[in-house]
């Protein structure tokens, strides 16, 4: 085995939820795969157990999860159980979406290291992504 | 380190994913998981799932691994898709088409990027199909990168290979054409509700009457994975392939001749890697100058750094 490899960081994009447009996390999954990440992408209508269950089979690095229908106070705490129920507890967390500032220091205590909004630069999730992966 | 080998001997399926990336991601300690777990490999049927971008490689390897369920057999599923050649990312998308999979905890579903390897498969592919087998599905499934005409590595791989083909995408001369159509041991024609699936099926019948006498010839079957047709009829096909190759003895055959490939391919991994390590760089340098300007030929270059490692 060689010693030289190096590995790519893995990335899970999820949609937990109802809503069905996925224009954003497919952008964020593009820069990212532009970025040198291999990015898992589930596609729309994700429940909490598919995501964690996802994140758990394929060893990501990273957990994404994009919104826009505002269940995210309701989506994401089960989102982060389900993860800690299956022992993923080393992951770096972050969401993107229609979410209101006033939500944020909520989503921070759960666990969510960034809350990028509509008008972000992909290159700084990139950034952010490269800056605080845990390899 | 023993703790997630003892994990995985229970059946952790986290264990079983951390090691994966250690296998995949090639490091040290993957090397090692890999040697203590490969004895416990050998007993899984290895199924390919292969064909053109877009021809329902993942549908069909969801429908199939939902038709196994039904008989109760454990799956792993291997999907792979293409690095990008330029930033070395990938989108790995085919869980999308296996959403019923999701929560049952008789499949594994592992996405792999190609990293640049040939034939529409991943660099480790074989360590992580060692690795799914060690832990004991009953079936491993390996669905390839959209391939075209020449991708026939899975082959070598896979016991069984199916190769997806779809109505509407080529005249019977495609069919005719050597490469991968020769590596089929089962032909299905997916999207069958579109028009021309029985087209197809008559000029791969009229192909397969040309092979050779007495040769094995792959069964045609007609799915829509989409629908869940035309399944069970691939699942036994594929069960029947399975059990030609146990009482042919073709099974050891095919096992001897991938363990033949596999460590001629690791040498050649190990003695690249010892020549790039007893090359400096400029001296690499100095010869691939030498090339480019056409005063010396790739050959004869390559003799000269080989011959300092192994003289």
């Amino acid at each position: 085995m060689s010693t030289t490899a190096t590995a790519q960081i893995r990335v899970l994009i999820a949609k937990p939820g109802l809503d069905g447009h996925d224009r954003g996390a497919k952008v964020v999954a593009r820069a990212l795969r532009d970025g040198g990440c291999e990015v898992i992408y589930t596609g729309i209508r994700q429940t909490p157990e598919m995501i964690a269950e996802a994140a758990l089979q394929e060893d990501v690095d990273v957990v994404g999860l994009s919104i826009l229908s505002g269940a995210h106070l309701e989506l994401f705490p089960r989102v982060v159980d389900e993860l800690k129920k299956r022992g993923v507890d080393d992951v770096l967390l972050f969401c993107g979406g229609i979410i209101p500032e006033e939500d944020t220091a909520a989503l921070t205590s759960l666990g969510f290291k960034a809350v990028f909004r509509p008008g972000t630069n992909t290159q700084d999730i990139v950034k952010f992504v490269y800056e605080n992966v845990k390899k | 380190m023993d703790d997630l080998v003892e994990r995985f001997l229970k059946k952790d399926r986290r264990a079983l994913a951390r090691i994966i990336s250690r296998v995949e991601n090639e490091t040290p300690e993957g090397g090692e998981y890999l040697r203590l777990l490969f004895p416990h490999s050998g007993k899984t049927h290895i199924i390919g799932i292969t064909g053109g971008a877009g021809s329902g490689k993942s549908t069909l390897t969801g429908a199939l691994a939902a038709a196994y369920r039904k008989r109760e057999k454990t799956v792993g599923i291997i999907a792979v898709d293409p690095s990008s050649p330029f930033t070395k990312g990938a989108i790995l998308g085919d869980r999308i088409r296996m959403q019923d999979l999701a929560l049952d905890p008789g499949v594994y579903v592992r996405s792999m990027a190609g990293r640049g390897a040939l034939g529409g498969l991943a660099p480790t592919i074989a360590d992580v199909v060692a690795v799914m087998d060690a832990f004991g599905f009953d079936v491993v499934m390996i669905e390839t990168i959209g391939a075209g005409q020449d991708e026939v590595e899975i082959a070598g791989t896979a016991m069984t290979t199916i190769l997806v083909n779809n109505p509407g995408t080529g005249d019977d001369i495609q069919a005719l054409k050597a490469g991968i159509i020769e590596i089929a041991d089962i032909l299905v024609v997916n999207k069958a509700d579109h028009p021309g699936a029985d087209i197809l099926v008559s000029q791969l019948q009229a192909l397969l009457a040309l092979s050779p006498a007495g040769s094995r010839r792959p069964p045609i079957l007609k799915t829509t994975a989409t629908k869940g047709d035309g399944l069970d009829e691939l699942l036994d096909a594929v069960a029947e392939h399975y059990a030609y190759l146990q009482s042919s003895g073709l099974l050891s055959k095919h096992r001897e001749e991938d363990a033949r490939h596999q460590v001629l391919s690791i040498a050649r991994q190990i003695l690249l890697e010892r020549i790039r390590q007893a090359t400096p760089e400029e001296a690499l340098q100095a010869l691939v100058e030498r090339i480019a300007a056409r005063e010396l030929d790739p050959h004869t270059a390559a003799e000269e750094l080989a011959g300092n490692v192994l003289a």
